[in-house]
């Protein structure tokens, strides 16, 4: 497991989980498409809490989700990410287009 | 300068390849007294390379990759070598966010987080043969 997600009627929560690479982003994509078809998913919040190691394929897989979300109104959220996984989604720019979230509580309820 | 160490590893174009070379590289630059930031530096930048032989030089067949790494008592080098596709328009590649595979999720960041993560990058390449990055990565004396 990539990670464990938590599905809240058109959100769900990806708890990240270990090294945050093309690999494990590879295995993650698959676990997320699948519930987010079945669930008709429409906001995303990542949690990098117990993210120990991310690389350019973690952002990767986010934009791949925004591009799908986008078109259908959704969006993304992302929390709990430590310096270096910050100083790769400021490299990025993709902070510019999802919401950086305080906690879980205002993810479900506000979102 | 004085080299202090040197090693060299081969291993196929997995992608559960990608956390052992960038593990191995990391204990490797581990011998110099390093921060805890330039070893994640080393880490990032060993894994952007490695990633893009696996997906874009040999894009899903399996080949080998060689890294050569040299430690110096002031600085690492790392070559990352792959005898895959290769790149036809280096500079093209190194733009950021630039990509030839944005249905594969990729962000176009690898060249750019290389470059900024070390202190040198340099790429050749010989379409239908080769792919050699190098990069290198200053230290204070230790």
């Amino acid at each position: 497991m990539a990670g464990t997600l938590k599905i809240y009627k058109d959100k769900i929560i990806v708890n990240l989980k270990g090294e945050l690479d093309h690999h494990m982003a590879t295995i993650l994509k698959t676990q997320l498409k699948e519930a987010m078809d079945k669930h008709n998913i429409k906001k995303l919040l990542f949690n990098f809490k117990d993210v120990t190691f991310m690389d350019s394929s973690g952002i990767g897989m986010i934009l791949g989700r925004y591009k799908e979300l986008q078109p259908i109104g959704g969006k993304i959220g992302v929390m709990n990410m430590n310096n270096r996984v910050k100083k790769i989604f400021d490299m990025s720019g993709l902070l510019s287009v999802i919401t950086y979230i305080e906690n879980e509580q205002e993810f479900i309820e506000t979102f | 300068m004085t080299l202090l160490n040197e090693m060299q590893l081969e291993f196929p174009s997995k992608s559960s390849n990608e956390a052992f070379a960038r593990v191995v590289v990391a204990a490797f630059a581990s011998q110099l007294d390093l921060t805890l930031d330039e070893l994640a530096d080393i880490k990032t930048a060993v894994s952007e390379a490695v990633t893009n032989c696996i997906i874009h030089a040999y894009e899903g067949t399996t080949g080998k990759i060689r890294i050569h790494s040299k430690l110096f008592d002031n600085k690492i080098e790392i070559v990352v070598q792959d005898w895959g596709v290769g790149i036809k328009d280096i500079e093209q590649a190194r733009q950021p966010l630039w990509t030839s595979k944005p249905e594969l999720d990729r962000s176009g960041m690898g060249f750019t987080i290389m470059e900024n993560f070390m202190d040198e990058l340099h790429v050749t390449s010989v379409p239908g043969e080769t792919t050699i990055v190098t990069m290198i990565k200053n230290f204070e004396k230790k």
